[in-house]
């Protein structure tokens, strides 16, 4: 028999005003197994509180039902409350019946009958309910920053300045991303180099920080507070601890006509490099796909020269497994290949490139060593039209969404294109511009102002060589649609920023959850926007979707705290509020029959294989079973598992069949 | 005679819709008394079994109700319920069950004036209908035998 005490709130009047509190109380005390029923004028008021303790301890109660306001309101105060009087707080509900009763129904019979209703409802479930234990998760204080760039430098440094490790993968030969191959950065014209790489060098120098650059996540395993990754260690050829870094190598290498990466093919690199002079860490690799001797089987010419004798043509990848108890991806982003604009001869003119390109020429380390020449001669473009938006808010390519950036760094490269060639025009062919942000809309009327680039709004229809000149053509649209035809020396294509090559293969190596556009998809577009739906597992920077610096800074600061938070208890308490697979004793009698339905509609990959083995290690059932630290208590397992073998406490079927009978059965 | 006042009981997920509701007393909307709440994890969660249990035990009227499409605080829940609910809306039909007394919504934890639009529509809608008399004689006639003596 139970001993259930039911506590009815006046709450003030915001009950009482239309509900009979009183008769609600002397009803309900009525019901079988409760042992104690009254109502008090706030309950959750600090003598309401100590009413309710004592009342369970004097009446030895085994279940508390609190008729008030909503749950989502106070159901951790009072399941508290009965904590500290001894009693287990999840043998604690509440009734509901100011916001969803007093509130919205008129002073009669029907209301507080209604009252009565919801109070009985929650006696039968509180029945049904087991006391239950938080779970305690441990905790390995070590995070994982897949990807180098501004965003997971950023969130490496915080976490690390927090006291915890953190390993940090990157799959190219340096960290640096994106920013590395900035010229200057909007609205303020800072170098991006000059604010980036002091950054590169405490990432490489911090002492709790262990860097794996040429690397790639190859599994993850595990849940949150308990990761097992595999990283695979590329190849790089060379032996980091005898490699001074004193690049002998890569000025005798006699491969010199590799296209450059770093330069975006505006440059060219020998098969022995490192990616750029600034680079971290700064020792060579090997591209064995470009190196004579991988390729013809001699040359050495590297290993003849090396000093220190470094060089180790046998090297193979290597397989580092690390334990870490949070992830944070920082994977950035990617901008569209040349083959989506064959209607802008991108790819097939020199002179039309895209805006990472145009960093480059306008980047002082760059091939031109800062001088707007364009690639096909070298000559000073005179005239230069910027194409904004090119596949950005283009259903026809594919991308509704506005890569964001770009108005921005259009901007930038107008202004840029005017501080360096004084005589020269630039256009620009705009959808709108979109500048918000602090000194943003400033930064562009200024390109407009006191640089004079001339905005034009329309699209580019189509740009064609002629007489070594690019004619594009387009529209004007706020003259009423006119069109327009300029005679360009060069034209910039500002790419859409896309997801990162790779990204949907990551993700599902991860496991978190991508869009249609392959961005990874964060838990709540507006309250969780660095964490994703797998605990544990974290979004920093343009991984998600299209961020300038600032904004990826601010989220891989954001993801650093809650990397930080999660570390800051040796155990993880989580509510127990989980699924969870009967399996009394043998196993085998399990009703679950491993169908494992369970597993393909679970968001959380919460659900693992349990093999039951005899003595002779034979397996003679598989079974599911929940991964609590996983489990994030949606029940949809519950609702489609066909042998009733899964349960969720908290919401069994038990409790929900109950409070459907007693709430129709009066 | 006295009017008819159904029993309608309300499925409805933690995260949207019984926020909705609690957003509609806050907003101190006022709407009919006969719906009363089941709070469930989410509409993921709801076996539709539920449902039968609740007119077996003398429901006139079901409201299920959760996150809006990509809204799911669990991402996916809301797609399961809808297309259990798909499937079983054809199971209930095929089984002479009148589907037209359980109404299917989506109401965010924003929408608290859409929450009393529903309820009050839904009662509007069964109290037209009329005691649910169909499913106690589908009920009767597969669970008792002819002498009337229970299933149990």
């Amino acid at each position: 028999m139970s001993r259930i005490g039911v506590f009815v709130c006046h709450c003030g009047e915001n009950i009482s005003a239309t509900v009979d509190c009183e008769k609600v109380a002397r009803i309900t005390g009525e019901l079988k197994g409760v042992e104690f029923a009254t109502d008090y004028k706030y309950m959750c008021s600090d003598p309401g509180q100590t009413l309710l303790k004592e009342a369970i301890k004097e009446h030895k109660l085994d279940g508390v039902v609190v008729a008030a306001c909503s749950p989502r309101m106070h159901e951790p105060t009072f399941r508290k409350a009965c904590a500290e009087a001894g009693l287990n707080p999840f043998l604690c509900e509440m009734s509901n019946i100011r916001e969803h009763c007093s509130w919205v129904h008129p002073k009669d019979d029907l209301t507080t009958e209604k009252a009565q209703d919801l109070v009985r409802v929650m006696v039968e479930k509180v029945k049904k309910n087991k006391a239950l234990n938080s779970i305690k998760v441990p905790v390995t204080k070590t995070a994982l920053v897949i990807g180098g760039g501004i965003a997971g430098i950023q969130a490496a440094l915080d976490i690390a300045n927090c006291g915890h490790k953190v390993i940090m993968v990157e799959k190219l030969p340096s960290i640096g991303g994106h920013m590395s191959q900035l010229s200057e950065t909007f609205p303020t014209l800072d170098c991006s180099q000059c604010i980036l790489t002091p950054r590169m060098v405490e990432i490489a120098q911090h002492p709790n920080i262990t860097l794996h650059t040429f690397s790639e996540v190859e599994s993850v395993d595990g849940f949150i507070g308990n990761f097992t990754v595999n990283i695979r260690k590329k190849s790089k050829s060379i032996d980091e601890h005898d490699c001074t870094g004193c690049g002998l190598c890569t000025t005798k290498c006699p491969q010199k006509k590799i296209p450059n990466e770093f330069e975006r093919g505006l440059g060219f690199r020998p098969a022995i490099y490192v990616p750029f002079p600034q680079a971290v860490p700064n020792k060579p690799v090997i591209d064995r796909e470009n190196c004579t001797y991988y390729i013809k089987g001699k040359c050495k010419v590297c290993e003849i020269v090396c000093p220190t004798k470094a060089i180790r043509f046998d090297q193979e990848d290597e397989i580092v497994e690390v334990a870490v108890g949070a992830i944070v991806l920082a994977t950035g982003f990617d901008v569209l290949k040349s083959d989506y604009f064959p209607e802008y001869g991108y790819g097939k003119y020199k002179d039309v490139i895209d805006g990472l390109q145009f960093e480059r020429l306008a980047s002082a380390s760059g091939p031109t060593q800062g001088e707007i020449r364009r690639p096909s001669d070298g000559q000073i473009p005179k005239k230069i039209v910027f194409v904004a938006c090119a596949g950005s808010r283009d259903p026809a390519k594919g991308i509704e969404y506005c890569s964001k950036i770009c108005c921005m760094y259009t901007a930038k490269h107008a202004m840029l294109y005017k501080h360096k060639v004084h005589d020269g025009t630039p256009y620009v062919f705009y959808m709108d511009i979109r500048a918000g942000g602090k000194m943003y809309e400033e930064f562009v009327r200024r390109t407009i102002v006191e640089d004079g680039t001339h905005y034009v709004r329309g699209r580019v229809s189509t740009i064609y060589e002629k007489n070594g000149k690019l004619t594009v053509k387009g529209a004007d649209t706020l003259m009423g649609g006119i069109p327009i035809e300029i005679e360009a020396d060069m034209v910039v294509l500002a790419t859409a920023g896309v997801a990162n090559h790779g990204a949907e293969e990551l993700a599902q190596t991860v496991h978190v959850s991508y869009d249609a556009y392959k961005f990874f998809a964060e838990a709540h577009p507006k309250l969780k926007p660095v964490e994703t739906n797998t605990a544990g597992i974290f979004l920093a920077g343009a991984c998600q979707a299209p961020k300038d610096i600032p904004e990826s800074v601010a989220a891989a600061s954001g993801a650093a705290v809650k990397v930080a938070a999660l570390f800051s208890n040796d155990l993880l308490t989580r509510d127990p509020l989980v699924a969870v697979v009967n399996r009394q004793a043998p196993p085998v009698y399990s009703s679950c029959v491993g169908c494992f339905l369970c597993q393909s509609v679970c968001p959380y990959q919460a659900i693992e294989r349990e093999e039951i083995k005899n003595r002779n290690g034979e397996i003679i059932k598989t079974l599911a079973r929940v991964n609590e630290g996983l489990c994030q208590g949606c029940g949809t397992c519950v609702a489609l598992c066909r042998t009733k073998a899964i349960d969720i406490h908290g919401y069994s079927s038990q409790q929900v069949y109950t409070e459907v009978m007693a709430l129709l059965n009066d | 005679m006295q009017e008819f006042e159904p029993k309608i009981v309300a499925f409805v997920c933690n995260w949207c819709t019984y926020a909705g509701a609690d957003l509609t007393g806050t907003s101190r909307i006022k709407y009919s008394a006969n719906v009363k709440i089941i709070r469930f994890p989410c509409t993921g969660r709801i076996d539709f079994m539920i449902l039968m249990k609740a007119f077996e035990n003398g429901a006139d009227g079901i409201i299920v109700s959760g996150c809006h499409p990509n809204d799911c605080h669990y991402s996916t829940g809301n797609f399961h319920a809808r297309r259990r609910w798909i499937v079983f809306r054809n199971l209930l039909n095929f089984a002479g069950i009148e589907t037209d007394r359980i109404q299917f919504s989506w109401v965010s934890a924003a929408e608290g004036f859409k929450w009393a639009d529903v309820v009050n529509n839904t009662v509007k809608k069964i109290k037209e209908f009329g005691p649910n008399e169909s499913y106690k004689q589908i009920a009767v006639s597969t669970l008792f035998n002819e002498e009337g003596a229970t299933h149990e």
